[in-house]
């Protein structure tokens, strides 16, 4: 592999003016969602204009942070350094409760402070319910990862 | 309209290897000139070009060193794989409203002997904001997200991707060019691969490869006086659909519902070629799973029901639909699916190594998943 210019970290996210509220709820433990301000409807990636209501600026509104695994994988080396020490981790996709064609990439961690690999990859499921918590990623960047969330049954495919 | 209104007239390509010495710019103008001889057309007579966005080459650079005539067309377009019909198709729309009258598409790449396009980086890209920080960071992570999810919704296995693989490797052992050509690949080897991403392992991808290829276009009145059987460019699509995101579109109604479907109706719209019709299909395949989605995408099966069509040898010579018929990206190169344009007009020429009799139509795809295009060549 061709050397990394951050040899030892993630990548970072290019958080810019659409996306700073985000990760400014994830700071706050919060997982926050841009919303057609007209139609209510999520808007996801976040965007200056709403697609359902061109004149109808985008708000910002707090999500209950969960959602079901619509898919997931499991990378093998060869990866960025920093993931290749953490491979075979699992990325899954989540579909949130609110609006399922909303779907987060995240990783499904045991608990907070877990590692990316805590999970056993054969035993996720599509469908399985999860929730959010927030972790540190590098510096001050929080990112959602996510939980089983044992309380709700799992649906049949989300 | 745009229909048999132009012509490939000359292909050429250069060796395909793990490592090629001269540059991409020299590789480039080399393939360009052996197109043009392969046409019969002056190199002073070309006056239009096409390639990707993800080119290292200008038209400047080329015009210069392949010594072309006053330039009336250039055009570029995005999206790596998604790109090479549109670059042939882009031409065949100069040529027919006389933008241009020579025009030659061309894609000129290390990609086996130069940097992983993913590696080295410490931030990622805009595009990839929400899914390459938690790991999601290669093509093949990527598209292995909707496999699984695929696999979920239809039922389909690794049995599936294997008679993809294998379809296309048995094509690529009768194609001396190719670089798998010697490299027979078996369902076990197949089963026994390493993982990349699960559920995909090594033979669902895509090599790496040095080279370049080029064609030329011209109206189809000058097609008929040249050198080589014209190749008629039929219809042409192009597909970005609504609320679609490069490579991870995750954020729609139906994610497995990709670019092809948008791309394919506008194709179809201007064909009098059916899908039932198509002899023969060059499909984009960087990864083995682009190929169930695409036949899906094109119409020559309904939605779940891609597994099936592969089966039996479904996609093999003399099966359903033959495939990439001189190896693919899996199996012949990986040059941003520009060999599947060449292998079209060779099976419309005779002259395929894995040639479908009496082949008079040929469904050239750009990579799905990514904004796309696709090509009906006929003969």
């Amino acid at each position: 592999m061709a050397a990394s210019e951050s040899p030892l970290g993630p990548l970072l996210p290019p958080i810019d003016a659409d996306s700073a509220p985000f990760f400014e709820g994830c700071r706050h433990g919060e997982l926050r969602m841009q919303q057609c301000s007209a139609t209510g409807r999520l808007i996801f990636p976040p965007r200056p204009m709403s697609p359902f209501a061109p004149h109808a600026a985008p708000r910002w509104t707090r999500v209950s942070g969960r959602g079901t695994v619509w898919s997931f994988v499991v990378p093998h080396p060869p990866l960025l350094p920093w993931y290749g020490e953490r491979a075979p981790y699992n990325v899954v996709l989540v579909a949130l409760d609110e609006d399922p064609t909303v779907r987060l990439a995240g990783n499904l961690v045991a608990g907070p402070g877990a590692a990316l690999d805590s999970i056993d990859p054969a035993t996720i499921r599509i469908g399985e319910p999860v929730r959010a918590i927030f972790e540190p990623l590098a510096g001050d960047v929080v990112v959602p990862r996510w939980v089983r969330d044992e309380r709700r049954t799992p649906v049949g495919g989300g | 309209m745009l229909k048999d209104a132009a012509a490939i007239v000359g292909i050429a390509q250069t060796p395909f290897a793990k490592r090629l010495e001269p540059s991409e710019k020299a590789l480039a103008a080399q393939v360009i000139v052996a197109a043009l001889e392969d046409a019969g057309i002056a190199p002073s007579e070309v006056d239009g070009f096409a390639s990707y966005t993800m080119e290292s080459n200008d038209e400047v650079e080329i015009a210069k060193n392949v010594g072309a005539g006053d330039l009336t067309f250039f055009s570029q377009v995005g999206y790596g794989g998604g790109a090479g019909p549109a670059c042939v198709g882009h031409l065949a729309m100069a040529v027919a409203t006389g933008q241009c009258r020579v025009g030659v598409a061309w894609r000129s790449r290390k990609r086996g002997s130069g940097q992983r396009p993913w590696a080295g980086a410490a931030q990622a890209s805009a595009n990839a904001l929400w899914t390459r920080p938690h790991g999601l960071l290669r093509p093949v992570d990527e598209v292995a997200m909707l496999t699984r999810r695929y696999m979920h919704e239809y039922g389909a296995t690794r049995e599936h991707l294997a008679n993809v693989a294998l379809a296309v490797r048995g094509m690529a052992n009768r194609n001396p060019n190719a670089v798998m050509y010697e490299k027979e690949l078996t369902r076990n080897d197949y089963m026994a691969a390493r993982w990349i991403s699960e559920p995909l392992c090594l033979f669902d991808n895509c090599l790496e490869t040095d080279g370049a290829l080029a064609c030329v276009v011209v109206s189809a009145a000058r097609a008929r006086d040249l050198r080589q059987p014209p190749v008629y460019l039929h219809a042409f699509g192009q597909g970005l659909p609504a609320q679609s995101h490069t490579m991870v579109n995750y954020w729609c109604e139906d994610p497995l519902r990709g670019p092809a479907w948008a791309c394919a109706r506008q194709l179809f719209r201007h064909s009098d070629i059916r899908p039932e019709d198509v002899d023969v299909a060059q499909l984009y395949d960087a990864f083995t799973p682009l190929i169930l989605l695409s036949l899906e995408g094109y119409g020559f099966c309904k939605r779940g029901e891609a597994p099936a069509f592969t089966e039996d040898g479904g996609l093999e010579l003399g099966g359903r639909l033959p495939v990439n018929t001189s190896g693919g990206g899996l199996s012949e190169a990986y040059v941003h699916g520009f060999n599947l344009i060449l292998e079209g007009v060779r099976q419309l020429r005779g002259t395929s190594t894995s040639q479908v009799k009496d082949a008079e139509s040929c469904l050239v795809t750009g990579g799905e998943g990514v904004p796309t295009s696709a090509l009906m060549l006929r003969r």
